[in-house]
């Protein structure tokens, strides 16, 4: 394992820090504190062709590799978890099953466009009674002459109202179990599709989550992704990959906060010396530097595994199980060493905190990284 | 149109610490960037090469091999082609010894229409290479450039003043310095980061490759000597006299002479 960047990743992290410093600060609080969708971010990442960093130019990307996305989502989340959350949910959910997956028509239709920027995209797995149990899937198609009619609800879908394109899953076949469902590129626009109840989270509340709702959604065919009866398949493999975008944005959350608490405690004085000569935070502060950078070695050998195309399943759930606790680890003593100043919202430690809470919930609970881990390690 | 920009790498001055015991700037771990007012140069040619067909983009620099990730970025940012003047007898040379060095690059790139440069860069602070490069390749020159128009083979730019700005109007081929108030600089894509690394290429040119002379390059050919440099000691504190009367015009007197300055 090399454990140097290439030059490409250095430099994408350099343009990916000055963009988040200059594009996103100025308005990260404000979109958290509004539950304001950043649309005008996502406009200028479109124009830099960050939206679909590792998907070939032909395909409308930016011909690189899952690192230096993977690094993109982490130096945003540092800054802003939203922004991280949502360029996450699009490239490895949305954009990626069309590229794994997709026919060269639909990667043409629709991969291009979500590459390019010109489309947000959304996954939708979750129901009110399949969240883990991802496989108690209640939603149903049925192929009635050139169109499937969707019928069903998702709910906590990321990026969910603002998406132009989802891959939703549906029971094709119910006798079949896992085995029947499949998986479908759903356009915003399609009759019988609307957007239910967006929620009022604690965290990531720039990011939209929202429920979607099918009501004999007719869906033509030809978006059917990937065979029938492989959408369960598809679910799992694409959350494989976006579980490193996840722990992407815990590293970056954790990076942000860390950052915060070494400039604080070099300014802050009490007892007449600053923060940082005092032993037991010292303590503290190396403990969170120190968990921040294996979380950064986890998650940057589950993107080169992926890279190099090796099984990565363990890889990514150990580096988001690991990622995400430190994450919310680190954000929580960072508000202890801001005291009260990290408890009001003139510091964006608190909102650090809130966001990092989701990052050990979605795309699978950190109880479900281990159940991933052991299932594969102990068969 | 033919556009060459001269840019310099520079040490990032926002990163740059103080050794709180010598005073000096510590540059150890001070990353590199493109100094602010070149990157405004290379922005103007990129807006032109938005605006017209046919605009091609050099980019050049002299510097040593690390300086090869300055033209990266501009080749990300959209430059076209990337040139580094890169040899140890161009090693230490001051402004004028550079600008004969540029100018000597310059003519073997062959013809051009536009030459942009920065106003001055962040560690040296001379605003000199830009004029002195004009000079030596007997074109006109804009400086402090703010506004630019360009009519065929016409250039119309505005050039800051403390107090106002000159319109001048002159013929291509001209050389044009950038300031900060030209326009804000584009991030270079995610796109354009691979494309510079896997295709696009960065020449490297030694002496051997223009024509100069070792007596116009280099250290040794630099008429400006660097005696020293260092941090100006801070000065004492004032003292202030109150009243208005003869007595403080006294007091005022006795002090001046005390210090032997009357």
């Amino acid at each position: 394992m090399n454990f140097n960047l290439t030059k490409e990743q250095e430099m994408v992290r350099k343009l990916m820090r000055e963009f988040a410093e200059n594009e996103v600060k100025p308005i990260a609080a404000e979109v958290d504190e509004e539950g304001r969708f950043p649309r005008e971010t996502v406009e200028k990442m479109a124009k830099y062709s960050m939206m679909g960093i590792p998907f070939p130019k032909e395909l409308g990307g930016a011909g690189g590799d899952t690192l230096s996305y993977i690094i993109a989502v982490e130096e945003l989340s540092r800054i802003c978890a939203t922004t991280g959350v949502i360029l996450s949910a699009h490239t490895s959910l949305a954009a990626h099953p069309i590229y794994q997956f997709g026919t060269e028509e639909q990667k043409e239709k629709y991969l291009k466009p979500l590459a390019e920027g010109k489309y947000i995209g959304a996954f939708g797995l979750t129901e009110p009674n399949a969240g883990t149990d991802a496989a108690s899937q209640q939603t149903t198609a049925v192929l009635q002459g050139d169109y499937y009619i969707l019928n069903g609800t998702k709910i906590f879908i990321t990026n969910g109202g603002e998406a132009d394109i989802y891959i939703i899953f549906a029971m094709t076949d119910k006798s079949k179990g896992t085995r029947g469902i499949s998986a479908f590129i759903v356009e915003k626009n399609y009759p019988g599709f609307s957007i239910g109840k967006v929620e009022n989270k604690m965290g990531i509340r720039g990011s939209s989550t929202a429920e979607l709702i099918f009501e004999d959604c007719k869906v033509p065919k030809e978006n059917l992704l990937g065979k029938e009866g492989k959408g369960f398949s598809i679910a799992m493999q694409t959350l494989d990959g976006g579980r490193i975008g996840i722990a992407a944005q815990a590293l970056g959350i954790a990076q942000g906060a860390l950052d915060e608490c070494t400039k604080y405690m070099k300014e802050r004085k009490q007892f007449g010396k600053p923060l940082a000569a005092f032993q037991g935070l010292q303590w503290m502060y190396a403990d969170m530097a120190t968990k921040v950078q294996a979380a950064r070695l986890l998650v940057y050998s589950a993107a080169l595994k992926k890279d190099e195309n090796k099984p990565f399943s363990v890889d990514a759930a150990m580096a988001k199980l690991f990622a995400a606790e430190t994450a919310m680890e680190v954000t929580t003593n960072a508000v202890q060493i801001h005291g009260g100043y990290g408890y009001i919202k003139d510091y964006p430690i608190e909102r650090m905190m809130r966001d990092a809470k989701i990052t050990e919930i979605y795309e699978g609970t950190s109880q479900v990284q281990k159940m991933v881990i052991s299932a594969n390690l102990l068969k | 149109m033919k556009i060459i920009v001269c840019i310099k790498q520079v040490p990032d001055t926002n990163e740059v610490k103080i050794d709180p015991k010598t005073g000096t700037l510590i540059r150890e771990g001070v990353p590199s960037i493109i100094n602010h007012d070149d990157k405004n140069a290379l922005e103007e040619a990129l807006k032109l090469k938005d605006k017209y067909e046919d605009v091609h983009i050099t980019v050049l620099t002299m510097g040593p091999p690390q300086a090869d990730v300055a033209l990266r970025e501009a080749l990300a940012m959209g430059a076209d082609r990337a040139i580094l003047l890169s040899d140890r007898a161009f090693a230490g040379s001051d402004t004028w010894a550079t600008a004969k060095t540029l100018a000597a690059a310059i003519k073997k790139i062959g013809e051009y229409d536009l030459i942009f440069c920065g106003r001055q860069a962040i560690d040296g602070d001379t605003a000199q290479v830009g004029p002195q490069l004009a000079e030596n390749l007997d074109v006109p020159q804009i400086t402090y450039v703010t506004y630019l128009q360009i009519n065929g083979k016409e250039v119309k730019a505005h050039r800051a003043l403390e107090d106002g700005y000159q319109v001048l109007i002159t013929k291509m081929p001209c050389l044009l310095t950038a300031i900060k108030e030209l326009n804000e600089p584009r991030y270079p894509s995610v796109r354009g980061i691979f494309e510079a690394y896997n295709g696009k290429q960065v020449e490297v040119w030694s002496s051997k490759d223009i024509e100069i002379s070792l007596d116009e390059t280099g250290l040794n050919s630099s008429p400006t000597n660097v005696r020293q440099t260092f941090t100006p000691s801070p000065k004492g504190q004032g003292m202030v006299l109150d009243g208005c009367g003869r007595d403080t015009v006294c007091e005022l007197l006795f002090k001046l002479s005390e210090k032997h300055f009357i």
